[in-house]
C-alpha cells in the first residue's frame, strides 16, 4: 500500500468479550489514521446502545461494548458497514488547529538526559543532536525548523491521562524517525516534547518514558483542577484529530508564559478548522499553508 | 462520620466501580480490581452496589473509627480484628467511636474490600470516586492512603444493619493456582506456532510487578514472534506494533519475554503486541492472585466467554437476592 492511499480492508479482532480491536493498517500513515477517525466519529454519531468507549489510535481503533446489550458480532457488523459506507467518500474532519509553544533544547530535559546517558544510543550527544544527525539535518536549528515547520495530527490520546501522540503532516520521506531509548528512563520532566519512532508526544505528567527529549512546553495540557481558560471543559486538553503547530520560543518567552500560567490567565491560540484528506493528499504543503492561515489569519 | 488511617498497609486506595467513558483520552477505568468483592461488601452494609470503599492490597491498612457505624470486609482470606478481637468476614458488624480495625496477613488472595455504611464520601471526579494514581486524581487527593488520612463517610441507608452475611458457598474459592480463560486474538497471529502452544501449556508465575496497572508473569517459555520487516512506525522488535489501544484484560508480551495482563489502572495504549484478552468473567480472579501464585491460561472462544459471563451474572444475581433482605 502506498502511504498516500486509504488502506483497503481493516482487520477485526475481539479483545475478550468486551472489546473489538480494529487494525486499519500494520504501518502508520495519515490515510490509515484518518479512516479510523472517520469511522470512530460516525460510530459516535450513531449512539449505538451498548457501545461504551470509542478510542481512535494511530492506525487502529478500539471499541468497548457491553455484550449484555449488544452482541459482539453486531458491533463488528456495524463497524464493517460504516467502513464500507465511508470507503469512497471524501473524508473530512471538523477539528481545531492549536498553537503549542516549545522551548527546544531546554535546561530541564537536558539535565534529565545527562542522568540517563548510559541508556542512550549515543551517550556523547544530546537527544536533539542525535535526532538531527540520524535524520540527515545539517544542524540542530535545521532540525527544529523542520519539526516546527509543518503541523502535526494528534493521532492518539492515551498511555497516561491526556498524553497526545502526534504524527507530522508531511510525506513519508520527510517524516522524522528516531529510536526510543535503549531502555526507558525512570524520569521525564512534565510537559516534555518527546519523539519515538515516527511519533512526537507531550508527556502530560512526570514519569517514566522512552522517547527522545527535544524540549518542553510551558502550556499545561492535563490539569485535574482545570484552572486555565482552555482547560475549563475537561481536565484533558487534547482530543484525537486535533492539529498542532509547534511554535519555537526562547527562554524569555517561556518564563513570561509560565508567569501567566501561574496567574491562571494564559490561553492557547486555537481555531476551529475543517480538514479534507483528499485536498491534503493532493498538495500537502499548500494545504498546510491554508491551515496555518486559519490559525493566524485573524 | 470519619475514618482515620493509622497504618496505610501496602497499597490502599479508595475505589468504586470505576470511571468508564474517558479511555479515548487516556483515562483508564480504575475502580475496585475485584468488583465482586466490592459489590458484596456494599450490599452487606446496605449501600448501593457502586458506593466507594477501601481496597487493601496484601498488607491491609489499620483504621480508627471516629464515629459509630456498620462495616463489612470481603475479598482475600485474612483475619479481621476489631480492637484485637476477631470479627467475621463476609458479614456486616458494628463499630463504635474509637474502635480500631486491623488485619492479619492475607493467606490466600491479594485484595480485601472494606465497605462502610454510607460509603467513602470523597468527591466524584469524572463520574467516579475511584483513585487514579498516575493521573493524580480521584479518591483521596488522587493517591494511595497514608497514615493520618481522614476519610469522610456518607450517610448510611435505611438498609444498613449488622449480621447480614454472604453464604461463602456462593463465593468463588481462592486458590494459589488459578485458571484464567483467554480469548486468543489481537496480534495472536504474529506468534510462531510453537509459542501459540506453549502460552497455553506452561504454568505462569505472578512476578513481583503485580499492581493495579498490570500483572507480569514469569517462568513460562519466552514467546517467539514471526520475523518480519518492521512496518513503518512500529519499531524494530518483532513484538512491536504501531502504538494502538490496549483492551482492558489484554495480554502483551514486550520482547516476547514475560506476559503482562493489563488491569483497571493500565496505560490505555502503546506499542507492544497483545496476544489475547482475559475474559470478563475472570478479571476478578486476577485481582486475588498473590506474587508467586500460578496461572494457567486456558484458550476459549467467544461463545464460551459469553457463557462464562452469563454464569457470573447468574451467581451475582443469586447473591443480590440473598442480600436484599
Amino acid at each position: 500500500m502506498s502511504p498516500r492511499t486509504l488502506p483497503a480492508k481493516a482487520r477485526y479482532s475481539f479483545g475478550g468479550d468486551e472489546h473489538l480491536f480494529v487494525e486499519l493498517d500494520e504501518e502508520m500513515s495519515l490515510p490509515a489514521f484518518f479512516k479510523g477517525m472517520a469511522i470512530c466519529n460516525e460510530l459516535r454519531r450513531r449512539k449505538v446502545p451498548g457501545v461504551t468507549e470509542i478510542c481512535p489510535a494511530n492506525a487502529a481503533y478500539l471499541v468497548r461494548f457491553d455484550p449484555d446489550v449488544i452482541l459482539p458480532e453486531e458491533v463488528q457488523k456495524t463497524l464493517e458497514d460504516i467502513e464500507e459506507e465511508l470507503r469512497d467518500s471524501d473524508l473530512t474532519l471538523q477539528t481545531r488547529i492549536v498553537e503549542i509553544p516549545v522551548l527546544y533544547n531546554d535546561p530541564w530535559t537536558h539535565e534529565t538526559q545527562m542522568r540517563f546517558r548510559e541508556r542512550h544510543q549515543d551517550p556523547t550527544s544530546t537527544d536533539i543532536e542525535y535526532a538531527a544527525r540520524i535524520n540527515q539535518f545539517p544542524s540542530v536549528d535545521d532540525f527544529i525548523a523542520a519539526h516546527s515547520g509543518a503541523p502535526w495530527f494528534v493521532s492518539m490520546v492515551g498511555f497516561v491521562a491526556g498524553l497526545p501522540f502526534l504524527f507530522q503532516m508531511v510525506e513519508r520521506s520527510r517524516q522524522i524517525e528516531v529510536p526510543k531509548y535503549l531502555s526507558p528512563r525512570t524520569d521525564t520532566p512534565k510537559l516534555t516534547l518527546g519523539h519515538g519512532g515516527c511519533f512526537s508526544c507531550i508527556y502530560s505528567v512526570r514519569g517514566a518514558g522512552g522517547y527522545q527529549m527535544f524540549g518542553v512546553t510551558p502550556a499545561p495540557i492535563f490539569d485535574p483542577l482545570q484552572q486555565l481558560p482552555y482547560m475549563k471543559d475537561l481536565m484533558v486538553f487534547f482530543r484525537p484529530g486535533d492539529i498542532v503547530k509547534w511554535k519555537p520560543i526562547d527562554r524569555e518567552e517561556y518564563d513570561r508564559t509560565i508567569a501567566q500560567v501561574e496567574q491562571g490567565s494564559y490561553d492557547l491560540r486555537s481555531r476551529p478548522v475543517s480538514f479534507s484528506l483528499k485536498e491534503f493528499l493532493a498538495d500537502p504543503d499548500g494545504y498546510n499553508q491554508q491551515l496555518l492561515k486559519v490559525l493566524y489569519g485573524d | 462520620m470519619a475514618i482515620e488511617v493509622l497504618k496505610p498497609g501496602l497499597a490502599t486506595s479508595v475505589q468504586d466501580m470505576g470511571r468508564p467513558g474517558y479511555y479515548h483520552l487516556g483515562i483508564p477505568m480504575s475502580g475496585a480490581l475485584d468488583q465482586e468483592s466490592l459489590l458484596f461488601a456494599n450490599l452487606l452494609v446496605g449501600n448501593d452496589e457502586g458506593a466507594a470503599a477501601i481496597e487493601g492490597t496484601l498488607m491491609a491498612p489499620e483504621l480508627l473509627f471516629h464515629d459509630a457505624g456498620i462495616v463489612a470486609v470481603t475479598g482475600a482470606d485474612a483475619k479481621v480484628k476489631l480492637n484485637g478481637m476477631e470479627q467475621p468476614k463476609n458479614e456486616s458488624f458494628a463499630v463504635q467511636a474509637g474502635d480500631r480495625l486491623s488485619f492479619d496477613f492475607m493467606k490466600l488472595g491479594a485484595r480485601i474490600c472494606i465497605a462502610v455504611a454510607g460509603g467513602i464520601d470523597v468527591p466524584v471526579v469524572l463520574g467516579s470516586r475511584s483513585t487514579y494514581g498516575l493521573g493524580a486524581f480521584g479518591g483521596l487527593d488522587g493517591r494511595r492512603l497514608i497514615a493520618g488520612d481522614r476519610l469522610p463517610v456518607g450517610k448510611a441507608s435505611g438498609h444498613a444493619r449488622i449480621g447480614r452475611r454472604v453464604d461463602a458457598a456462593l463465593l468463588p474459592a481462592l486458590s494459589k493456582e488459578v485458571p484464567l480463560r483467554v480469548l486468543p486474538g489481537l496480534y495472536f497471529h504474529r506468534l510462531q506456532e510453537v509459542s501459540t502452544k506453549s502460552l497455553f501449556s506452561d504454568a505462569w508465575t505472578v512476578g513481583s510487578e503485580a499492581d493495579r496497572i498490570g500483572y507480569r508473569f514469569k517462568g513460562g517459555t519466552p514467546l517467539q514472534f514471526k520475523e518480519r520487516k518492521p512496518p513503518f512506525g512500529a519499531g524494530a522488535d518483532p513484538s512491536n506494533i504501531v502504538d494502538a489501544g490496549y483492551p482492558y484484560g489484554s495480554i502483551q508480551v514486550p520482547g516476547g519475554k514475560e506476559p503482562i495482563i493489563l488491569l483497571r489502572d493500565a496505560v490505555s495504549g502503546g506499542g507492544y503486541a497483545m496476544v489475547g484478552t482475559v475474559i470478563s468473567a475472570d478479571m476478578d480472579r486476577i485481582a486475588q492472585m498473590q506474587p508467586n501464585n500460578k496461572a494457567i491460561f486456558v484458550p476459549v472462544d467467544m461463545t464460551q466467554a459469553l457463557a462464562a459471563r452469563s454464569d457470573r451474572h447468574r451467581r451475582l444475581n443469586r447473591l443480590r437476592e440473598a442480600l436484599s433482605a
